[in-house]
């Protein structure tokens, strides 16, 4: 196999309810930075059914080209039609990245062609860079930095001898590229016969599980509430906040224990470790043994009366001030910078 | 049926602590444990075998400490334990891991296999499906839920935002999350037979029809470059300002996160 016949950074376009998801439009931004430096392309392939339309909002976000494949059996995800196609394409077409976003889809998805193929993979990326071979100055490879036991680690990881290379990233941690409607669009229909014995599971029902139950530990923002909380009724306004910000609420022992919130939502020692991209601290003092379950979040904003708060020492803003008059306030001004709550 | 679950032994990580001072880990004294998912795998199993009556074969990839591990899988109740030990196998990247176990696989006989979805010091959630490719068997990741009913089996798959009910026949590969069940304790009488009357089967490289090239650090596709951590934590700003200053001063750092 020659390395340099590789060409060309592949993203794959997850798509579900025929939505494109949002990390796919990561992914192209990430990709983009990428194809800059090996001066190459980014492509998106998208799986699915009736989603053309779709498919050109790839190019808006930045795709220079898209592959997409429409058939019945890619509508739901299912693992043997997704590995057949992408395995396929990745063959005939020889990408030198293929990235997948770390989403269940992706996570399952992404081992299966990789273990085809013959390459390796890396799971769960927070940060991509371009960097020569140490034997071979003019090979470019993926330097692939992941989180490892249990967060407590970062590993850089490369694929020196393989090709492509393979790796899901984390939702949440890339930019977007700039999205314009004056992207030229450039799709190719790719036609493939999907064979009968692919499918082979059969999905009898799909149920969405409502907002509400989403798990703290899944959740990409936690607005978390402590004993400055002083009583349930007060949550709504964290609710309100975490809608608007697409994620969910949280809360300290204290709260837990004074009974304002469910067990299910504790963060800390005896209860949930989590790691958002977002964690919003409000009248949580900070313990130690709440700490332990928060601190690796990716951006941690505090707000408390009490300036000698312990939760300060992590976080990346804090704000000293009355949660009673800043939440409203940070509501009303996510508002006007048009975010709008799901539910 | 035969069922088979693969286990891995792994640190406790939630034990794992950093040293504020140096940033490093300090690993001394954590102790070793069945990897929770494998655990609720191996819980799944053995309920199977209560309800139908199976036998459970658990198999477990690593250094001979792994024994361990294997032991309390026969003392919950799994009839037999097949340890797959070598140095060739070392420093394997979960390519050269699933290919290895999938070797072992092949020598056994099995109408269901399960994984765990992931391993807690790893966090790939990648050998599973990896092992059922090599094995060129389906996968349904995630499981919450199983059933069997004759050739079939129906699984509750868990993702984000939603669950699918999946039906499939049989020989499929489940993988599994801690969520599945609250596994049983070791039994007196199981801890009696595991450590003084079954063995755990040693397997090496010469027992597996496996290629040099495909095993162990040199079969890994994959090479950690270096690895760090992240060092104690620098704290953010503190900002003692009003409050509509306070929100736009939020709002810019989501801004600048892209979290906006």
């Amino acid at each position: 196999m020659s390395l340099s016949e590789y060409k060309g950074i592949f993203v794959f376009a997850e798509q579900r309810d025929r939505k494109v998801q949002k990390v796919a439009l990561e992914l192209i931004g990430k990709g983009k930075e990428l194809a800059k430096e090996l001066q190459t392309t980014v492509t998106a392939v998208l799986l699915g059914k009736d989603m053309l339309d779709e498919a050109k909002k790839l190019n808006y976000a930045g795709a220079d080209k898209v592959i997409y494949v429409d058939d019945d059996a890619l509508d739901l995800y299912m693992t043997e039609p997704y590995v057949h196609v992408l395995h396929t394409i990745v063959l005939e077409k020889k990408p030198e990245i293929v990235l997948f976003g770390a989403s269940a889809i992706g996570r399952d998805l992404a081992p299966r062609v990789s273990a085809r193929v013959h390459t390796g993979l890396t799971a769960d990326c927070t940060s991509l860079a371009i960097a020569a071979d140490d034997d071979d100055p003019a090979k470019l490879n993926l330097m692939m930095t992941r989180p490892a036991f249990g967060g407590n680690i970062m590993a850089t990881i490369a694929c020196p001898n393989f090709r492509p290379q393979m790796a899901t990233i984390r939702p949440g941690v890339m930019k977007e590229a700039v999205y314009s409607e004056n992207n030229e669009l450039n799709i190719e229909e790719y036609k493939i016969e999907i064979p009968e014995s692919c499918v082979n599971v059969q999905i009898l029902e799909t149920v969405k599980i409502i907002q509400e139950k989403m798990n703290v530990e899944d959740a990409t923002v936690l607005v978390s509430g402590g004993r400055g909380m002083k009583g349930p009724e007060n949550y709504a306004m964290l609710e309100e906040l975490a809608d608007l910000l697409g994620g969910t609420i949280s809360a300290s022992r204290a709260a837990v224990d004074a009974g304002w919130v469910s067990k299910d939502r504790q963060v800390g020692q005896t209860g949930k470790t989590v790691r958002p991209n977002l964690y919003i601290a409000c009248g949580i003092s900070g313990a130690i043994q709440h700490l332990a379950g928060m601190e690796e979040s990716d951006l941690i904003i505090a707000i408390n009366k009490d300036e000698y708060a312990p939760m300060f020492e992590v976080a990346d803003v804090g704000i000293v001030g009355d949660i009673f008059k800043v939440v409203p306030a940070l509501i009303d001004e996510l508002k006007k910078a048009g975010r709008v709550a799901k539910n | 049926m035969n069922i088979v679950v693969c286990i891995k032994q792994v640190p406790d990580t939630t034990e794992v602590k950093l040293d504020p001072k140096t940033g490093t880990l300090i690993r001394d004294g954590v102790p070793s444990i069945i990897n929770p998912d494998d655990k609720a795998g191996l819980e799944a199993a053995l309920r199977l075998k209560d309800e139908k009556g199976a036998k459970v074969t658990v198999v477990s990839m690593g250094p001979p400490q792994a024994d361990l591990a294997l032991r309390e899988a026969m003392a919950m109740g799994a009839d037999e334990a097949i340890l797959v030990t070598d140095r060739a196998f070392g420093g394997a990247d979960t390519w050269a891991t699933s290919t290895t176990l999938a070797a072992a696989l092949k020598k056994l006989s099995y109408d269901l296999i399960i994984t765990g979805r992931q391993a807690i010091d790893g966090d790939t959630a990648q050998v599973g499906p990896q092992i059922a490719e090599h094995l060129k068997l389906a996968n349904i990741s995630y499981a919450e839920e199983i059933k069997v009913d004759g050739d079939y089996i129906t699984v509750k798959r868990q993702y984000e935002d939603r669950y699918d009910v999946i039906k499939a026949k049989l020989p499929i590969l489940i993988t599994a999350l801690a969520e599945l069940n609250q596994p049983r304790y070791m039994s007196p009488g199981g801890i009696f037979d595991a450590y003084r009357e079954k063995e755990v089967t040693v397997w090496t490289l010469k027992d597996l029809d496996v290629n040099l090239d495909h095993i162990g650090l040199k079969g890994s596709p994959t090479k950690v470059k270096k690895s760090f951590t992240k060092g104690a934590k620098q704290a953010g700003k503190v900002y003692n300002v009003d409050p509509l200053e306070s929100a736009e001063i939020i709002v810019n750092k989501m801004k600048e996160k892209f979290i906006l």
